[in-house]
């Protein structure tokens, strides 16, 4: 496999519900049978039968309703689950583009978080520190970096964890909506970086409810509905046939 | 099945592993001080206003016949408070951070590891409190100290990593282990030798009180500190303890680790 490349062969993703264990001891002890049976039986199965392949440089979108099942296949690119079925391959350093904050401390400075989450990421202390000057300059925030960020506004935060992703030099981008939030401004210098990355041959998937970002950044598309591939293939065509259903 | 490829060379990934271990303990340690304003001071403080009341209720009032009292208190709930907030933090620690591992790809252990280490570190900065109160009593640091209170603390380590993992996994599948720690730990406190001396228990329970893994320890601690002679026996058994503890806790968080990112 070269750098970049994402193979996804006949994947399946079945969802234990572990909804009486975390209700409590209590209830799993006074219902032990029925637990225990529910817990050998009880499956949902968020993804069933996906195959896709993401050559290096290619960006997917990955299209479908709330709850299609979306981010069941980003948790799966991202390698923090495992497939029931099939088998998900990977090459090269992936980089998920977080949530607002995900994994800032809101007491620690942008600076100390911005460390700490590239090498979170991936990258070595010294790599992290190299490259502080330019998540900075591209995040915009300026004298705020050294103040804790909890004072940041929802939009900042983005910009900053946008910025530590681009910066980790990942092979692969994992992207999930967050490029929605952040000012006009910010959102047409981060989707000009994300199609400058893609020209240096990162891989890219997008998941997005925003039709226009897909169709700006991806080359080829998926729509997921309930857990299976209803239409995949260039931009245009799955795109067109998920506004207008016929 | 998952593969994934990586380009990065292995004295690479060596030197991140060390790097995400040093920046998620150095995150803890910030974060505890940064909204404190005494810092140190509370982390110390804890475990001696405990020595001062149990001082008084068992030395002043019930006059317990341990010499050295004070110390022999200190040098037992120094100890256990290490083991305590580990295991009390690491209970939380995946759940607390959730975002991340629904996220990231990283290794999971490096959560559990940074806090038990954080406490470890707050632990060494404590021995030269125990020194000074050492020297209110007349002890003088020995040679002794210099080889066994690095064993012991490496000792405890292995102990409480291993804990560690085995209540950060299993927490966030019963979420009730929360509480149940908070329990079993209150147990456990008197049934380690800490506030009274190990030869006090009637013969029939002392063979008990060796079940508990903290007691080969804090026993050690105890001699080591009051008459400067270190056990060989009891720290053997203390290593078993902690390669019996942290296979199990590596076990256990090796079965569950794929689950983590399905349970939150």
């Amino acid at each position: 496999m070269s750098l970049g490349e994402i193979r996804v062969d006949h994947v399946s993703k079945a969802y234990p519900q572990y909804f009486k264990l975390t209700a409590g001891f209590k209830s799993f002890l006074f219902h032990l049978p029925s637990a225990l049976e529910s817990m050998r039986h009880a499956h949902f199965e968020a993804l069933h039968d996906i195959s896709f392949t993401v050559a290096p440089g290619e960006s997917l979108g990955i299209i479908g309703h709330n709850g299609a099942g979306k981010s069941t296949m980003l948790s799966l690119l991202a390698g923090v689950m495992l497939p029931s079925e099939g088998q998900v391959s990977t090459s090269g350093r992936i980089a998920p583009v977080l949530e607002l904050g995900a994994g800032f401390h809101p007491d620690l400075s942008g600076e100390e978080n911005v460390v700490l989450n590239a090498v979170i990421l991936g990258l070595t202390r010294q790599e992290a520190l190299e490259r502080l000057n330019d998540i900075v300059a591209f995040s915009e925030l300026g004298e705020f970096i050294h103040q804790p960020i909890r004072t940041y506004s929802s939009g900042m935060l983005v910009r900053l964890g946008f910025s530590v992703a681009i910066h980790t030099s990942p092979d692969i981008l994992l992207i999930d909506e967050v490029l929605a939030v952040g000012d006009a401004d910010f959102q047409k210098k981060s989707r000009e970086r994300i199609l400058d990355l893609r020209r240096h041959g990162v891989s890219m998937v997008l998941v997005s409810h925003a039709m226009e970002t897909v169709r700006a950044v991806c080359d080829k598309a998926i729509w997921i509905e309930h857990g299976r591939v209803q239409a995949a293939g260039s931009v245009g065509e799955v795109v067109d046939a998920y506004e207008c259903p016929k | 099945m998952r593969t994934t490829t990586r380009g990065a060379r292995v004295n690479t990934r060596i030197q991140w592993s060390l790097d995400l271990v040093r920046e998620l303990t150095r995150k803890e340690l910030k974060v505890r001080y940064r909204n404190s304003f005494l810092g140190y001071v509370w982390s110390v403080a804890s475990p001696a206003a405990q020595a001062m009341v149990y001082f008084f209720a068992f030395k002043v009032i019930v006059r317990i016949a341990v010499e050295d009292y004070g110390l022999f208190l200190i040098a037992g709930l120094f100890t256990w408070q290490w083991f305590a907030n580990s295991l009390t933090v690491c209970t939380g620690v995946f759940l607390n951070n959730a975002s991340l591992i629904k996220k990231v790809a990283f290794p999971r252990e490096t959560l559990p590891l940074a806090s038990v280490l954080n406490d470890g570190l707050h632990f060494a900065l404590s021995l030269p409190v125990i020194a000074v109160v050492a020297a209110l009593y007349g002890v003088w640091p020995r040679l002794s100290w210099l080889y066994g209170l690095p064993i012991l603390v490496c000792l405890q380590f292995l102990l409480i990593l291993g804990f560690g993992l085995l209540v950060s996994s299993v927490n966030l599948f019963f979420r009730d282990l929360e509480r149940l720690v908070t329990i079993l730990l209150s147990i456990v406190f008197y049934a380690t030798p800490i506030i009274y001396r190990m030869d006090m228990v009637p013969e029939r329970f002392r063979t008990l009180l060796f079940l508990n893994p903290m007691t080969p320890l804090v026993v050690n601690y105890q001699n080591l500190l009051l008459h400067g002679t270190f056990q060989w026996g009891m720290a053997g058994l203390s290593l078993a303890y902690g390669l019996i503890w942290l296979g199990i806790g590596w076990w256990v968080f090796s079965r569950l680790r794929w689950r983590f990112a399905e349970a939150l």
